[in-house]
């Protein structure tokens, strides 16, 4: 049933027609684009997954590293070894576009060629698990960059599939439904009007032949 | 060209220097709200953050959820792992499919 008075008139009716049209049509638009986001969603969370756990794997080895070298060196000593760090990271960001989702994409530069050279000490004061420390914390690095731009663009595309989600419910549940009864109330009540027309009309034309000829008709 | 920082206590983030990322060590809470907040404002493309401190910064990491950049991403610290970055890898399943699938409960 129509929810809100609708005046039932032939241009009101192709105006809903029109609108329909347009809704059906970015109803299936809409969720084409639902299905493709959730399917590459899937496929990104999935990925996201396995490189958290490993990054926190990793990330629990370089500390227990670290636990060790901190109790096996004065925390002067530590503190001056880490004091000037020789490398440096610079990130450039990159923007991939996944159905009209704008994902950043992360690649790093290090400041000197060697990507291993990155012990801020000479090796003579400090102990040596530091150096196995600072090496396991390197060695996991990359895969954290690339968990970062995975789990940012699965936030963003979570976003974004809750917003197209709940669009698509939208118009088929509220919008189409909607639409579909006011042309049906508009086409029904046209009909009646013309019947009552032709009615009258073929009253009308009796009781001109009855006074014309005064014959009757039926 | 951007930069990357790591917001944490000192114990759990000192390492990350010698990689050449610039860490940040606070002490509490609030302390860590402001300069996550005054990192947001600054052109860093990654901000790590511990578990531990990320966990009284809720409000201030979905803020920074819908947003292209800084990613905020949460890492365990020396304390362990409390399970807050896969929750928040949770939060998003849940968000974009309505249950939970990926992890079944886990």
């Amino acid at each position: 049933m129509a929810s809100k008075q609708i005046t039932p008139t032939r241009m009101e009716l192709t105006r809903l027609k029109k609108k329909l049209v347009t809704a059906t049509r970015g109803h299936k638009l809409l969720k084409d684009k639902r299905d493709e986001l959730m399917r590459q969603f899937l496929e990104k969370v999935r990925e996201n997954k396995a490189l958290r756990e490993r990054v926190e794997a990793g990330i629990a080895a370089a500390n227990k590293n670290f636990l060790l070298a901190r109790a096996g060196m004065q925390d002067q000593v530590l503190n001056t070894a880490m004091l000037a760090p020789k490398q440096r990271v610079s990130v450039e960001s990159g923007i991939e576009n996944v159905m009209s989702v704008d994902i950043p994409t992360f690649d790093f530069k290090t400041r000197t060629p060697d990507q291993n050279d990155m012990f801020s000490y000479g090796f003579a004061f400090t102990s040596s698990d530091l150096d196995g420390a600072v090496k396991s914390l390197a060695d996991i690095f990359p895969d954290m960059l690339k968990l970062a731009e995975c789990e940012k663009g699965c936030q963003l595309m979570a976003v974004e599939i809750e917003k197209t989600r709940r669009r698509v419910n939208a118009l088929e549940h509220v919008m189409i439904p909607e639409l579909q009864a006011n042309i049906k109330y508009i086409s029904m009540k046209l009909d009646e009007n013309e019947r009552s027309t032709q009615i009258r009309l073929m009253k009308v034309k009796d009781m001109v032949l009855k006074d014309a000829h005064n014959y009757e008709t039926f | 060209m951007y930069r990357i920082a790591v917001l944490g206590d000192r114990d759990s983030i000192y390492g990350f220097a010698a990689l050449g990322l610039e860490v940040f060590p606070v002490a509490g809470t609030e302390e860590g709200a402001k300069t996550l907040r005054r990192l947001c404002e600054q052109d860093y493309a990654v901000i790590y953050i511990t578990e531990a401190l990320a966990e009284g910064l809720a409000a201030e990491l979905d803020r920074c959820r819908q947003s292209l950049l800084p990613a905020v991403i949460p890492i365990p610290g020396v304390r362990g792992n409390t399970g807050l970055g896969i929750n928040m890898v949770k939060h998003s399943v849940e968000q974009a499919v309505g249950s939970d699938i990926i992890f079944n409960g886990n």
